[in-house]
C-alpha cells in the first residue's frame, strides 16, 4: 500500500511514495549527465542502458525512466537494474504510465510517477490493493510465497 | 497433480477481482479499448471475428476430472456447448460475452484454474509432454519444474510487457512430443555425470512467419539456478528484443541477429549478476511441488496382458495406446479427430464423459496434447476394453493417433481475425478423403498440420505435410509444404511451389502420398522418404 499519496504538485510527479524532499533539479539526458558533474537528476530513454548510470549512482537523487508507450517494457528492467545495484534515490516512471501498470512498476522499484494523463487516484489505490501475495522476490522487499511456505519471513 | 495452497488460491482470487474491476472500468468508458486490450489479453480474452474468445490455461496440459467437468460447464453456461483444445494444450471458447468474462474466471477459480497470461506479450502457459509421469523413458517427471516456472512467470512484474509473446516448454525425454525446440525457451531435463537432474536450455525457437529451431544455449542448469537463469534469458530479451517491428519481435529474431553465441554470452553475464540476488526458491519448494506429482498407487496385482480378440478394439489399441512405465498400465489417447470433424473440438457432453472416464480409469487425471487430443495417462490394461467401448459410443474412439486423420488445424477464418483462409473445412475434406482406416494405416505416421495464416498457429512448418492458407487476390489459396517435424527429428518444412485451391490441395496431398507409397523403402515414414529422395520427385508429381 501507499506510504504516502501525493495528489500532484510534487516536482513533476503526480504520485510519490517517498518522504524525502523531491529533487529540485531538472532531469538531464544521460549524455549531459556524464558531462555535468554537479547534476543530480537524469532522464533515461527506453532504449538507453541503465547500466551506464551505475558508475555515477553516488551523485544521483532522481532517475526519470521514460515510457514512450505503456507496452514498452524496457523501463521495468532498467528500474530493477538500478535498484539491484543499490540505487536508493527517487525512481520515477514518466510518460505513458497507466493505472494498471503501477503495481508492477512499484514491484520493480519505481517510487514516483509522472503520467502523461493524470490518473484516477481511487483506481490506483484499488489496483494496488488487490493482491496480498507475490510469487517472485523483486527489489520491493515483499516476501514471496516461496519463502512463506518454508518458514522464512523475507526474500 | 498439483493442488493449490492458500497462497495460490489467493493469487488467483485476486486476479478475478482485479479483472472484474478492469472490465467494469472498460464498460464504464474509463479506459480506451487500446488501454484495455493488453489487460484483457493477459486474462485470455481476445476479440475475434464474431465475438470474444476466451483461452483458459491448462498448465502443462494436465487437468483433473473436476477441472475437465468445469470446462464442460463453462461451455454450456457461457458458450455454445463446445470448446476447442489448442496446440498450446489450452482450451478456448469462441462465443464469449465481455460482461460474462469475470464470472467465468470466478467459476474457473473454484477448481484451481484461470486464464492468466494465456495471451499478450508476456510469458504464456508452460507446455509439456502429455506422457509425463507415465512414460518409461523420461529422466524425471518434467511437471514439477513446469509448475515452478508457472509460479515464477505468473504476475512477473518485469516481464509483462515483453517485445512479444513468450512460450516455454519443459520435457524430460529424448522423444519430443511437445515441439520443445520450436518454443522461445525449450527445456529438456537431463541428468549430469553426478546423477543430478538439471535443465538443458534451448532458446530462440518458434514458428510464425520466420520459423526457427532453437539452438542449445546451455547444457545444464541446476535446479538451484533455474529461476535465475530464466530471469537472465528474459531480461536480455526484454532489453534488447526488437520493438520496432511486431513481426521481428520474438526472441528467435534477437538470437538469430546477434547469434546464439553472443546471446549466450549476454545471458551468462546477466546470470552472474542475478545469481547474487538470491531469487531462486529454496530447494524445498521444488521438493514440495514434486510430492504432488508422485506416481499414483498402481495396482500391483493387475494383469499385464490385454485381450485383443475384438478386432475393432484391436485397431484402436494398436494405434492409440502407448506403453506405460508400469507393465500393467497403458497410456490411452482419445482422438478428437473424427472423420469430417473439427480437429480439437469437444462438446460439453464429451468433456463430461472424459472427466468421468479419467476418474474411473486414470486416477482422475487427463492431459491435453499439442496435437489437440486428450490423453488418459494411467489406464489399467485390464480396463482398456471397457474404456474403448465407452469412448466408441460417444464418438471419441477414432483410431488415428499420428496418422493423416490426426491432423492439427487452427481455427482459421471461420473464427480468427488474423486468418487469411479457412482451415476447418479443408481439414474436414482431407479427413474425408483419407477416411478409410486401412488406407490411413498403410500411410503410417503422417503428421499433417494446417494454418490459416502465416502466424502458424496450426504448426504447418512442423508438419510432415504442412498447409498454409493465404489470401491470393481475395481468393483462399493453400500452399503445400513437406518435410517438417516438431519431434526429436525437428526440421522445418519447405514449400513445394505454387499454391492450390481448397480442392486442389486435397488432390495434391493424394498425389504426394501415392508417390510416397511407390517410392518408400522398408520402414520409412512419409517424411523419411521425402528426406531421402528430396523435393524434386514430389514437385514432378504435383506440377509435372
Amino acid at each position: 500500500m501507499a506510504e504516502s499519496f501525493a495528489t500532484g504538485g510534487v516536482g513533476d510527479a503526480q504520485l510519490r511514495y517517498r518522504d524525502d524532499e523531491p529533487c529540485a533539479q531538472p532531469a538531464v539526458t544521460v549524455e549531459a549527465f556524464k558531462g555535468q558533474t554537479n547534476a543530480t537528476a537524469v532522464r533515461l530513454e527506453s532504449g538507453e542502458d541503465a547500466r551506464e548510470l551505475l558508475a555515477m549512482l553516488d551523485r544521483l537523487t532522481l532517475v526519470v525512466v521514460h515510457f514512450p508507450a505503456f507496452t514498452d517494457g524496457r523501463g521495468y528492467s532498467a528500474a530493477r537494474i538500478l535498484r539491484e545495484a543499490g540505487y536508493a534515490g527517487e525512481l520515477r516512471a514518466a510518460g505513458d504510465v497507466l493505472v494498471d501498470q503501477i503495481r508492477y512498476m512499484r514491484r520493480c522499484g519505481f517510487d514516483s510517477f509522472a503520467p502523461d494523463a493524470p490518473l484516477d487516484a481511487a483506481a490506483v489505490e484499488r489496483a494496488l490493493g488487490f493482491y496480498d501475495h507475490v510469487y517472485q522476490p523483486t527489489v520491493d522487499g515483499q516476501t514471496p510465497v516461496w519463502t512463506l511456505r518454508h518458514g522464512g519471513d523475507h526474500g | 497433480m498439483y493442488q493449490y495452497d492458500k497462497y495460490d488460491q489467493s493469487l488467483v482470487d485476486s486476479r478475478v477481482a482485479e479483472f472484474r474491476d478492469q472490465c467494469e472500468r472498460r464498460i464504464a468508458g474509463e479506459m480506451t479499448e487500446d488501454q484495455f486490450k493488453p489487460l484483457r489479453l493477459q486474462n485470455g480474452l481476445y476479440l475475434q471475428l464474431h465475438a470474444y474468445m476466451l483461452r483458459v490455461a491448462i498448465p502443462y496440459g494436465t487437468l483433473s476430472g473436476d477441472q475437465m467437468r468445469m470446462l464442460a460447464t463453462i461451455a454450456r453456461k457461457y458458450d455454445r456447448d463446445y470448446g476447442h483444445f489448442t496446440t498450446r494444450q489450452n482450451i478456448q471458447y469462441n462465443w464469449i460475452k465481455l460482461e460474462d468474462a469475470a464470472d467465468i474466471l470466478q467459476d474457473l477459480s473454484t477448481v484451481e484454474m484461470h486464464a492468466i497470461q494465456t495471451s499478450g506479450n508476456c510469458i504464456r502457459n508452460i507446455s509439456s509432454d502429455q506422457y509425463a509421469g507415465a512414460s518409461a523413458e523420461e529422466a524425471a517427471d518434467p511437471r514439477p519444474w513446469a509448475e515452478l516456472l508457472r509460479q515464477w512467470s505468473s504476475f512477473h512484474p518485469e516481464f509483462a510487457h515483453l517485445p512479444r509473446k513468450f512460450k516455454i516448454c519443459v520435457i524430460a525425454s529424448d522423444t519430443d512430443r511437445a515441439a520443445m525446440r520450436l518454443h522461445d525457451i525449450g527445456i529438456q531435463l537431463v541428468e549430469n555425470d553426478a546423477g543430478e537432474l538439471g535443465a538443458r536450455f534451448y532458446v530462440g525457437g518458434g514458428m510464425g512467419r520466420t520459423p526457427m529451431i532453437a539452438p542449445l544455449i546451455r547444457e545444464f542448469v541446476s535446479a538451484d539456478d533455474l529461476i535465475s537463469y530464466c530471469e537472465a534469458c528474459l531480461r536480455v530479451y526484454n532489453r534488447y528484443g526488437r520493438r520496432d517491428n511486431k513481426y521481428k519481435a520474438r526472441i528467435k529474431i534477437l538470437v538469430h541477429e546477434i547469434g546464439a553465441e553472443e546471446y549466450k554470452r549476454q545471458v551468462e553475464e546477466e546470470f552472474a549478476h542475478i545469481k547474487t540476488l538470491n531469487l531462486d526458491p529454496p530447494r524445498a519448494e521444488l521438493e514440495r511441488i514434486s510430492e504432488f506429482f508422485a506416481p499414483p498407487a498402481f495396482d500391483a496385482e493387475a494383469p499385464t496382458e490385454v485381450d485383443l480378440s475384438d478386432p475393432d478394439f484391436r485397431i484402436w489399441h494398436d494405434q492409440n495406446v502407448a506403453e506405460h512405465k508400469n507393465p500393467a498400465y497403458a497410456i490411452a489417447t482419445i482422438s478428437l479427430k473424427p472423420v469430417g470433424g473439427i480437429p480439437g473440438d469437444a462438446t460439453a457432453d464429451q468433456m463430461d464423459l472424459m472427466a468421468d472416464l479419467a476418474k474411473q480409469y486414470s486416477f482422475d487425471e487427463c492431459r491435453v496434447t499439442h496435437s489437440q487430443n486428450i490423453v488418459l495417462p494411467h489406464v489399467r490394461k485390464a480396463d482398456l476394453y471397457a474404456l474403448w467401448q465407452k469412448l466408441d459410443e460417444a464418438g471419441l474412439a477414432p483410431a488415428n493417433l499420428d496418422l493423416i486423420g490426426d491432423m492439427i488445424a487452427c481455427p482459421g477464418l471461420d473464427y480468427c481475425s488474423l486468418a487469411n483462409a479457412r482451415s476447418i473445412p479443408l481439414a474436414q475434406k482431407i479427413s474425408q478423403r483419407f477416411a478409410d482406416q486401412q488406407r490411413q494405416k498403410e500411410l503410417g505416421e503422417l503428421k499433417l498440420k494446417i494454418s490459416g495464416c502465416i502466424n502458424a498457429c496450426g504448426h504447418h512448418h512442423a508438419g510432415h505435410i504442412g498447409i498454409l492458407g493465404v489470401d491470393r487476390k481475395g481468393v483462399e489459396n493453400y500452399q503445400l509444404l513437406f518435410g517438417g517435424s516438431g519431434a526429436e527429428d525437428v526440421s522445418l518444412a519447405k514449400i513445394t511451389g505454387p499454391g492450390f485451391t481448397e480442392d486442389g490441395v486435397v488432390d495434391a496431398i493424394e498425389k504426394a502420398t501415392d508417390l510416397y507409397l511407390a517410392q518408400r523403402e522398408e520402414g520409412e515414414r512419409f517424411v523419411d522418404t521425402y528426406r531421402r529422395i528430396g523435393m524434386e520427385p514430389f514437385k514432378e508429381a504435383l506440377y509435372g
